[in-house]
């Protein structure tokens, strides 16, 4: 009877305590999960007031570090500016057979693991590798150097351009290029006046993924690159051996410059993005 | 017939004058896919079965290398069930509620995609590490062991795969038609009743997906992991740093046994999330 009663009473309306509740395990949950870490982060860099971090953070070693970071990020993303769109475009425009194939690939680098992908390319540039021959003829290293860690983070970063651009792409159609052809323009002049102002959006927004993705990669480049001091290091393995010596200072100051780095980078775009769609909409 | 068809009606014609540009777009577009993505794999295949199906087999069954593969796998399926829970709340509330700071939580959501997962790594370090005001009293007052322990990875998993099921969630209870949850209460079901047996079943699909694609990444996950869980054979070793330390002392067949471990286990859970999404049941809530 009792339980009748109460299925019977419409407490959803007039109760607020559901939502409440609900709420309330939900900032709780966020709050535990990513805002504490966070905090804590904040807190551990600056224990010792700002010296120390400035200090930490203009070591040569740890500038030289950043600066290859960032060498590695912008070719990253200048090759898969190129190639990702060129791709994108493929995937949308051209009808051959294969191509739901070649879509599904795309999203693989998200399910390999990091060390993985790192010791794929060992296996293909390493001292017994595959290509150990080819290497030494050409006279190029590529495993524990810096072009095997570009390629480390162009396998890992390679589906957030297309990803970005696709749908993008798909939603624009061709009405406007044919216009544009019709009134005598050319194939590039088409591209660069008509289709990429349209994609200009959904380009920004890969570029900022493909960058910070980029600046965060660690264990493909760990496995590749070896993290020599001086030589392979990024700032992530720079992190990592900070971390080992107990130079906690270090390591924090400079988990915290890469982590900011990288959340503004996307929440920016983010906000440029919704700023420009809401002008759009107006 | 189809290709014919498909080039006559939607002719990106302007742009491609040629057969010949046509055909080197192409050739550039997919020599770029193959070379970077299909190569490689090719090879850790190739190189896994060199010692045959019996030997891969023998190295994924040694010791350290199984009790790794069942940490892996037991703390991400820990993950995936807390963050299903989690994320479908998250989303509910998110979608269902006005409430201060709305949109605030809603960007917050996204935050672990754009930090570095070593990032991650370090902060829990910073905040559960037993040197550490939390850590230190969660340690002496309840004995719990964060750091170096599998409720360290568990957590970072927690928080490196936080948006998933958020995010697959959310669109669908945006899209949900509310008039059956409306009918429903107005027959008498109180709120629980109505998300159980109305609003849930629309819902399993994408939580199912985000959960699944969760434990794909979770299974591979390594930067934040490699910093939490530390490197202890048989306590805290993932199955992706076990491959970090089978390379570093250049036992190949042990790490390349496990690559491909790896890589099964997360591309079947990819083909699985696929064809749930397209094989898609008619919404059961429409079926009431």
């Amino acid at each position: 009877m009792n339980a009748v009663a109460k299925r019977l009473r419409p407490t959803a309306a007039t109760s607020p305590w559901p939502r409440r509740l609900l709420i309330g395990a939900m900032l709780g949950y966020i709050a535990v999960l990513i805002l504490a870490p966070v905090g804590a982060l904040l807190v551990g860099a600056f224990a010792e007031g700002l010296a120390p971090v400035a200090a930490a953070l203009s070591q040569p070693d740890v500038l030289a570090a950043f600066g290859r970071t960032l060498f590695i990020a912008v070719l990253t993303v200048g090759f898969h500016a190129v190639f990702g769109t060129l791709l994108a475009w493929v995937l949308v425009r051209h009808r051959f057979p294969g191509r739901a194939l070649l879509n599904g690939l795309v999203d693989l680098p998200f399910a390999v693991s990091a060390v993985v992908v790192g010791y794929m390319l060992l296996l293909l540039f390493g001292r017994n590798g595959l290509l150990s021959p080819l290497l030494t003829l050409l006279n190029l290293k590529v495993a524990f150097a810096l072009p095997g860690m570009i390629l480390a983070t162009l396998f890992v970063t390679m589906p957030f351009m297309v990803r970005e651009l696709l749908p993008v792409l798909e939603a624009f159609g061709t009405e406007p290029e044919q216009a544009a052809a019709t009134l005598g323009a050319n194939g590039w002049q088409t591209f660069w006046r008509v289709t990429f102002p349209a994609l200009r959006g959904g380009f920004t927004y890969g570029v900022a993924l493909t960058f910070a993705r980029a600046l965060g990669e660690f264990g493909a480049v760990l496995v590749i690159g070896g993290g020599v001091q001086g030589r392979t290091e990024t700032a992530t393995l720079y992190i990592y051996r900070a971390l080992d010596e107990r130079h906690y200072t270090g390591a924090y100051s400079a988990a915290l410059v890469l982590g900011l780095f990288s959340l503004l980078l996307v929440a920016g775009t983010e906000y440029l993005r919704h700023r420009g769609k809401a002008k759009a909409g107006r | 017939m189809r290709p014919a068809a498909a080039r006559l009606a939607s002719p990106a014609a302007p742009l491609q004058p040629s057969r010949w540009g046509r055909w080197s777009v192409r050739t550039a577009a997919i020599s770029y896919l193959v070379l970077l993505l299909i190569i490689p794999l090719v090879v850790i295949v190739q190189d896994g079965l060199r010692a045959g199906l019996d030997g891969l087999w023998r190295s994924i069954t040694a010791p350290q290398a199984w009790s790794a593969l069942q940490l892996t796998l037991w703390t991400a399926a820990v993950m995936a069930l807390v963050n299903a829970v989690m994320g479908t709340l998250t989303a509910y509330v998110l979608v269902r509620y006005q409430f201060p700071g709305r949109a605030l939580v809603n960007t917050l959501v996204d935050l672990p995609l754009a930090l570095p997962t070593l990032v991650t790594g370090v902060m829990l370090v910073v905040l559960y590490g037993p040197q550490n005001a939390v850590g230190g009293w969660l340690q002496a007052a309840l004995r719990w062991r964060i750091i170096f322990a599998p409720p360290g990875i568990v957590l970072a998993l927690l928080f490196v795969n936080f948006p998933f099921v958020v995010r697959a969630v959310q669109p669908v209870l945006q899209s949900l038609d509310r008039a059956p949850e409306e009918a429903a209460a107005t027959l008498g079901a109180d709120a629980w009743l109505v998300f159980r047996r109305v609003t849930f079943p629309a819902l399993r699909l994408p939580i199912v997906s985000g959960m699944l694609l969760s434990f794909a990444r979770a299974i591979g996950e390594f930067g934040s992991i490699v910093i939490v869980a530390g490197n202890i054979p048989l306590r805290s070793q993932t199955a992706a740093v076990y491959v970090l330390g089978q390379v570093e002392s250049e036992n190949r067949l042990g790490a390349s046994a496990m690559s491909m471990a790896m890589l099964a286990l997360a591309f079947s859970l990819i083909l699985i999330v696929d064809w749930l999404q397209r094989y898609r049941p008619a919404p059961a809530a429409k079926t009431l």
